[in-house]
């Protein structure tokens, strides 16, 4: 089973004092303020969780795999995510 | 960005009382955690998707001694960010 933003929304809607469209607005804004956090260039650390970094990745020299041409890829920024101890943990079942 | 910063500015937005955005966090963030430790994959359209990874044991080294271990089983977390989030960074 895959999680989704609804099944987020529900569990929040189960657990605390809140109407649905307030829920919603949590986790909307949850992912919102991360997104923009990150779109900003700025990492994000959640402990427990994870870091998430914005990497400046230099132009290089690439090659299409299909037709072998050669290619410059440009500079660009990506996105990475580092679990937490606790994370792999859990994951493993380390206790 | 920090936990403590992402639960102020959600309070701030959606004006809950920080201890309730805190306390919301954390049950998003527990969910998201125990659904990794299940095994199972979370899909955030726009944002991204994690997977759980399994890799078997391998033999790997001590780079400080050389010596030869047995490295254990585990799994690993990947994060793939998603189309939206990936395009919003080179933007």
């Amino acid at each position: 089973m895959t999680l989704t933003k609804a099944d987020l929304v529900q569990k929040v809607y189960q657990t605390h004092n809140l109407t649905k469209a307030e829920a919603t607005e949590t986790v909307e804004a949850f992912l919102r303020i991360t997104k923009d956090c990150l779109a900003g260039g700025e990492d994000l650390l959640i402990s427990g969780f994870g870091k998430f970094n914005v990497k400046q990745k230099n132009s290089r020299r690439g090659r299409n795999p299909q037709t072998g041409k050669e290619l410059i890829l440009d500079a660009r920024k990506v996105v990475t995510f580092k679990p937490s101890g606790i994370l792999r943990d859990s994951i493993n079942g380390v206790v | 960005m920090n936990k403590s910063g992402l639960i102020e500015i959600i309070s701030r937005e959606t004006k809950l009382p920080l201890r309730e955005a805190s306390a919301v966090t954390n049950t998003i963030l527990d969910l998201m955690i125990d659904t990794l430790a299940k095994g199972d994959s979370i899909e955030l359209r726009g944002f991204g998707s994690f997977i759980v990874k399994e890799y078997k044991s391998y033999q790997g080294r001590n780079p400080k001694t050389g010596q030869i271990i047995e490295v254990p089983p585990k799994k690993l977390p990947f994060f793939k960010v998603g189309k939206e989030l990936k395009e919003r960074v080179n933007s």
